[in-house]
């Protein structure tokens, strides 16, 4: 079971990646580079989909998939045109493909409907011309029980590509091979008939079973394999490609490989003509055409490394853990490092003793290794964003409105968990510009726009961090309508004289949302609190920037990784903490009587005519003042979602740092208002705190008065 | 430990003073023992839990076992080691007066311990074992560990 297992992940694996390349393939087609080779490339990855689900039963899938290939074999083999309005559909049957899959992994059941119409468009592409055609070639290859690799050459095309040209020119050469097995093939688990099915698909094969070594029925006890078999096969592949079909059984069986006509046909064009014009012309072409597929599949890498700009690199598929692993270690490298260059320091050599230089070399290293082993888990931004584009086209169906998304910088990578935890935002981000953002097709043509409107999203790595925009050319933000819902809602007074900044922000806010009507898509009661909350929790922020009539642009600036902080050194008490840098707005020593007390316990900080709530955080985390209360205060103002900026009162701000993140749970649990350790160049461990936990701890349970003992 | 019932073969222990009386730790729990070293207090946590410390790069948290057994508090003293020891997958740290020896018992030595003991000592004491001078408890170190252990976030 736990292999069977393994080979489902592996299918949904390989499924993403299909459908991975069977996006981009869509974006190239959409480009405008109508190359038959690309419809051509995406047939191939619906029916590697297709062969492989069927492995798993998973009748649906197998099923859509078979008509979407279907219509996909018309296009290319030039029975269909690609229309816009086709290609439409061959889109959007890409999505529900990559639905279903997702589905399938997650075992979810999928809304039979939805299929039942995507099914149906594709049967509308195929008309009843086409149907026939179709019909037959559905006898064919609809055979999902059947085991993938035997999917494939059973997989004959009617149809005949225009690459055919090319093929008239080369002639097969026939080849007799004997292959006779050895009882230890049978042994080491190898299987005739898949040998002699990959060997079908290198050209025309004629198999004859030798059953001369038969023992008689009756004999006690077969010992030896008594078949072996007889093969004539016409190919253009050459002996090399026979010889690669026999090569894990090299030694395990005996093989001869004669061919039937040795002078080089190849060469010789005029031999090849006469050899066709002696066959009977159907069945040529026919027979022609598997090789042209395998062919095809052949020369997938060969092709997209030259045909193909953005080909894709080998890869090497490493467990989660083990990267894992290494990374922790050379956290650790990084620490004891800083360990060493500390301890160093204190011995004051000279700049230029022997150990001095070592110490930096070594320190140059580590980070080389750091940052070596940090690129192992970034990975490009493209999967996520081209998941944005079937947002886009679902979003933009539900609300009446046309849409085009622009990637740029596709390729820029970021650590794999802040994709994967990018994912729900982007997508709120991407429906809510193209229904917030985006005026509908009429309104912009009477603007004198584009009726399509385009939506940018685009990475780029700026000093350390990555920054995502989603720019819309939609409307912009309606300043008066946002600052009217804010009052009304009650989220600012009435007479707030607000910048056209902080009213753009507003929109950020929890419990605020324009859309007079709410609309199936993102009128469901989150607003995009919600996405600066999951930006925030990530160590990012994010911005606002609209001109009305032009625009709106979001921007999301985050950490490159989760692994490493930038914290801001503090301490309370002797005891030393970091805070996000990404919460600190600034660091302020308050002048006399800015800081008010207010009841008991709280203090509020007046700040450029706000009152902000001061947070003692020795009294909060229940640690002892090392400085006494009559000392000038040293306030570290910070932005929280909660309570918005608060102000935590400290005894000492040193410096600003990069560190390794230390996770607290695996070893004891969650600390509240502590979100995760670092280990120090000392070797202490500090603690990063959570300054929303902190407030909200605060807000919640009171400003409690916490003695200090 | 757990194994008590089970008496074929020996099992090892180490043996070591907290809060002035004998404790021991079943040998395959205890992954090593060090001196003490900086340990940084957590907010919020029991007062047995001294905070957390730095082993190779790995945050664990520092119990001391004097207060888990309510024996007062393990006075600051250069002899203070800290008992490396695992629960499952979790590592943490015990902060112990000295350790002693490491010593081989016969299953069928290890006692029950007597249902009389109150508090603490019934809760986290699986057994003891009979040492030349006296005895030593046997830690249940799951039982020990898992009430001062917050709650998974």
């Amino acid at each position: 079971m736990a292999s069977n297992e393994s080979f489902r992940n592996l299918f949904f694996e390989e499924a993403e990646d299909l459908l991975a390349s069977l996006s981009d393939d869509l974006v190239r087609l959409n480009a405008g580079t109508s190359d038959n080779e690309i419809v051509h490339s995406i047939f191939r990855a619906v029916h590697s989909i297709k062969g492989s689900a069927g492995a798993f039963a998973l009748d649906e899938l197998v099923g859509f998939a078979h008509r979407y290939e279907t219509v996909l074999d018309e296009v290319r083999s030039d029975r269909l045109e690609l229309t816009p309005d086709l290609f439409r559909v061959v889109q959007r049957s890409a999505d529900h493909l990559a639905v279903l899959v997702e589905a399938a992994r997650t075992e979810q059941c999928t809304d039979r409907v939805v299929t039942d119409a995507a099914l149906a468009a594709l049967d509308a592409c195929l008309g009843s011309n086409a149907a026939d055609t179709a019909a037959s070639s559905t006898e064919e290859s609809d055979a999902p029980e059947q085991a993938p690799i035997l999917d494939a050459p059973l997989f004959d095309f009617p149809a005949l590509s225009l690459d055919i040209g090319d093929l008239m020119s080369a002639s097969p050469q026939s080849y007799d091979i004997c292959f006779r097995p050895h009882p230890a093939l049978y042994e080491n688990s190898h299987e005739p008939a898949f040998l002699i099915s990959h060997l079908a698909e290198l050209g025309t094969l004629e198999a004859e079973v030798d059953l001369s070594a038969l023992p008689h029925w009756s004999a006690p006890e077969i010992v030896q394999p008594a078949l072996s078999w007889n093969l004539r096969l016409a190919t253009e592949a050459g002996r090399e490609a026979i010889e690669e079909v026999f090569e894990f059984v090299d030694g395990l069986c005996d093989l001869t490989i004669d061919a039937k006509d040795d002078d080089m046909p190849e060469q010789n064009t005029q031999d090849g003509a006469a050899s066709m014009s002696m066959a009977d012309t159907t069945t040529a072409l026919l027979d022609a055409a598997p090789p042209l597929l395998q062919a095809d599949i052949d020369m997938t890498e060969a092709a997209a490394a030259s045909k193909m700009p953005d080909a894709p690199r080998p890869t090497l598929r490493v467990d989660l853990d083990r990267i894992e692993r290494l990374f922790n270690a050379v956290g650790e490298l990084i620490i004891n490092q800083s360990m060493i260059a500390q301890r160093v320091d204190d011995l004051q050599l000279t700049h230029d003793a022997d150990m001095t230089v070592h110490v930096e070399s070594y320190r140059l290293l580590a980070r080389d290794i750091q940052e070596a082993v940090m690129a192992i888990r970034a990975q490009p931004v493209k999967p996520l964003f081209q998941r944005m584009s079937r947002i886009v086209r679902e979003a933009a169906d539900g609300t009446d409105k046309q849409a085009q998304l622009v990637m740029i910088g596709e390729g820029t990578e970021v650590d794999k968990t802040v994709i994967e935890r990018l994912a729900d935002p982007l997508t709120h981000m991407i429906r809510n510009s193209v229904d917030h953002g985006l005026e509908t097709p009429e309104m912009r043509s009477a603007n004198g726009k584009d009726p399509v409107g385009t939506i940018w999203l685009s990475a780029a790595h700026r000093s350390g961090s990555v920054v995502i925009t989603i720019r819309d050319d939609g409307a912009g933000l309606d300043r008066d309508k946002v600052l009217g819902v804010a009052v009304k809602k009650g989220l600012v007074p009435a007479d707030a004289d607000l910048s056209e900044t902080e009213i753009d922000n507003l929109i950020f806010l929890p419990g605020f949302s324009t859309a007079s009507a709410t609309s199936l898509l993102s009128g469901r009661g989150v607003g995009l609190d919600v996405v600066r909350t999951a930006v925030q929790s990530l160590g990012g922020r994010v911005n606002i920037v609209s001109r009305p009539g032009k625009g709106t642009e979001f921007t999301i600036a985050l950490p490159l990784t989760l692994a490493v902080l930038d914290g801001m050194l503090i301490s309370v008490g002797n005891i030393s903490m970091l805070v996000p840098i990404s919460a600190v707005l600034e660091t302020i020593r308050p002048m006399a009587g800015e800081v008010q007390p207010v009841g008991p316990n709280e203090q509020l900080l007046s700040i450029r005519g706000r009152f902000v709530p001061v947070i003692d955080l020795a009294a909060n985390l229940g640690i002892a003042r090392a400085i006494d209360a009559d000392a000038p205060m040293l306030l570290l103002l910070v932005e929280t979602e909660a309570r918005g900026t608060c102000a935590l009162l400290v005894d000492r701000v040193h410096d600003q740092r990069q560190v390794v993140i230390k996770g607290l749970e695996s070893n004891y649990g969650h600390v509240p208002g502590v979100s995760a350790a670092t280990v120090l160049g000392d070797g202490q461990i500090a603690l990063i705190l959570d300054p929303d936990a902190i407030v909200e701890q605060t807000h919640g349970a009171g400003q409690r008065a916490v003695s200090p003992t | 430990m757990q194994n008590a019932a089970d008496h074929s073969g020996e099992v090892e222990f180490v043996i070591f003073t907290s809060g002035g009386q004998s404790f021991s730790l079943d040998i395959r729990h205890v992954r090593e023992i060090r001196g003490q070293s900086a340990v940084t207090p957590l907010p919020h946590a029991p007062e047995e839990v001294l905070g957390v410390t730095n082993l190779r790069g790995a945050v664990i948290p520092v119990f001391d076992l004097a207060r888990c057994f309510a024996l007062g508090v393990t006075a600051d003293s250069e002899r203070n080691v800290i008992v490396i020891a695992m629960n499952g997958t979790q590592t943490i740290g015990l902060l112990v007066q000295s350790v002693s020896e490491i010593v081989s018992f016969p299953r069928a030595d290890i006692q029950d311990a007597p249902d009389m003991l109150g508090g603490s000592a019934q809760s986290h004491i699986s057994g003891l074992v009979p040492l030349q001078e006296g005895m030593s408890r046997v830690i249940d170190l799951p039982s020990l560990i898992q009430r001062r252990m917050p709650v998974p976030a």
